[in-house]
């Protein structure tokens, strides 16, 4: 390579590393931000770990934290198990009642979430649910299950159906052969999707703010409350933990999969 | 496999769709049509263009055109961020996936409110930019409850969107086709010009609907990044529903929301079908 080309690598990787400084800068900031002794968050008082151990006695942050939770784990379950009964029946439908079905999905994806989230406020109100936890539930696998259906179908598509026929001529039920031959395939397309939707749920905000009811709070919608009067230096702490947690799970998942992926490979070749 | 085998599948297979299609119809279809309804009714259930002609109302009008103002500098500066970075990524590195999911999920894990949050720390009056430059004895600059803490905030959120739609664009393109234009003597530009970029369309297409639909119709960066002085139309309809309580005005100003919203659809399924 001639050293002009060398350089122009050299500054493309620059700029690429700036763009990624841009993105992370803030996410830093709040970690140090956690271990910041002072509560005013322009000033450094000092290392503590002290916010980490406050927040497990701030019962409304707890409280906070297990809501948020609970809705993602729950509405990603039903999406998953709700959006791939979808795909399976989309890709056997005829080509227009699929394309509309296809168009239905995209909504929630193309929509604005501010008028996401207010015609599911109108739709609770005027069926008098009262709003809480469940109306928020419900809000969520709503603009989950697209999620999980856009990442499985690409997968679905380039299945091979005669394996299925396959395993139905020889003798299995549909359901056997589904599990045997066909969830394998879809697999890591139900595993992003799913990751997509949980990650959308933790970190809604609009939609949740709309469905949500008095008493009823997530993360979110409690730092945005908390915004106006300085926000409690525990919620640093808090954010920085599902933080890392929620990288370190991810990892460790790539991890598994990818020995898996090289198993298979190696199965493959022997 | 037989007929009969076969029929029976389909039917399955149908009833299995049958669950996704009541909650789609229930939570996404109707809520649309009730916004569209409330719009175009007053209280006593009458028909009524008050509703969505209250965007002419100058305080409304001037924070739609804000919010178009704003959206269309977050977008603009969107693009051209995140197609150069598309362009390196695509040249230098062979399995960018892995960098995208840290681009694009990986942030999302820190709550996107406190995210916006920290900019405050950032440009605020006694903020990290202005230590920084009082240290080296520059003036201060006024960045926070700016229309460009505003940009910042929007280009920040949603500058992902941008650039997977371009990356994957940009990767689908045949590299014979870019040698074969170079082979033909066109130079580094017209290969750019009349190749790479006409076939990037679609993702650039569809990377402007999804940074320019959310950053018109954001309340949350005005109000973190912009004081509570500056109003978008998103404040303005986020109000109307959580302190005023007129849903029919509110269903009115989402209406005229929603125009922008199929219009965005419109064009990127166009470019779409020209793809395929």
């Amino acid at each position: 390579m001639t050293n002009e080309k060398v350089r122009a690598r050299g500054w493309k990787r620059f700029y690429i590393a700036l763009i990624f400084i841009f993105m992370y800068a803030p996410i830093f900031l709040l970690i140090i931000q956690s271990f910041n002794k002072s509560k005013s968050r322009g000033h450094w008082g000092g290392f503590t770990l002290g916010w980490y151990v406050s927040l497990f006695h701030d019962a409304d942050v707890m409280k906070a934290f297990g809501n948020t939770i609970l809705l993602a784990v729950i509405s990603s379950l039903v999406a998953v198990v709700i959006g791939t009964m979808a795909v399976i029946a989309m890709s056997r439908m005829k080509m227009k009642s699929r394309q509309l079905w296809l168009a239905v999905t995209n909504v929630p994806m193309l929509n604005a979430d501010i008028v996401t989230g207010v015609s599911l406020m109108l739709l609770f109100i005027t069926l008098r649910i009262e709003l809480g936890f469940g109306t928020v539930l419900l809000a969520h696998i709503t603009f989950n299950i697209p999620y999980v259906i856009l990442n499985i179908l690409p997968r679905y598509r380039e299945l091979n159906p005669h394996i299925y026929e396959a395993a139905l001529d020889l003798g299995a039920t549909p359901a056997q052969a589904f599990f045997k031959t066909v969830l394998p395939e879809i697999a890591p397309g139900i595993t992003s999707g799913g990751l997509m939707a949980f990650t959308m749920s933790l970190d809604d905000f609009i939609i949740t703010h709309f469905t949500t009811g008095a008493g009823m709070a997530t993360l979110p919608t409690k730092i945005y409350a908390e915004v106006k009067l300085g926000i409690k230096p525990e919620m640093y702490a808090l954010s920085a933990i599902i933080f890392v947690t929620v990288l370190f799970l991810l990892m460790m998942v790539n991890r598994v999969q990818e020995g898996s992926e090289n198993k298979r490979k190696a199965g493959e070749e022997a | 496999m037989n007929k009969k085998t076969k029929t029976r599948t389909n039917t399955i297979a149908g009833f299995l769709g049958l669950p996704y299609e009541v909650y789609a119809v229930i939570f996404i279809v109707i809520p649309l049509i009730m916004v569209v309804w409330y719009g175009f009714t007053d209280a006593s259930g009458h028909f009524t263009l008050s509703n969505v002609a209250s965007i002419a109302q100058p305080s409304n009008i001037k924070a739609l055109w804000l919010s178009v103002l704003l959206s269309v500098g977050a977008t603009a500066v969107c693009l051209l961020l995140s197609y150069p970075l598309c362009m390196f990524l695509v040249e230098t590195e062979k399995h960018a996936n892995s960098f995208l999911t840290m681009m694009l999920i990986v942030p999302m894990w820190m709550n996107f409110m406190l995210r916006t949050y920290a900019w405050q720390s950032i440009l605020e009056k006694t903020g990290i930019i202005n230590t920084a430059l009082t240290a080296l004895r520059l003036p201060t600059l006024r960045m926070i409850n700016t229309p460009g803490a505003i940009i910042l905030g929007m280009v920040y959120n949603f500058l992902p969107f941008m650039i997977l739609p371009i990356y994957n664009s940009l990767e689908k393109i045949d590299k014979n086709v870019i040698n074969a234009a170079r082979d033909l003597g066109a130079d580094a530009r017209q290969t750019f010009i009349r190749v790479i970029f006409p076939l990037s369309m679609p993702g650039v297409v569809s990377g402007i609907t999804m940074v320019f639909i959310p950053a018109l119709t954001t309340f949350v960066v005005s109000s973190l990044l912009g004081g509570g002085k500056i109003l978008l139309i998103g404040n303005v309809i986020e109000q109307e529903f959580t302190l005023a309580y007129d849903w029919h005005v509110g269903s009115g100003l989402s209406c005229v929301l929603l125009i922008f919203i199929v219009i965005s659809i419109v064009i990127s399924t166009i470019t779409d079908k020209e793809d395929a």
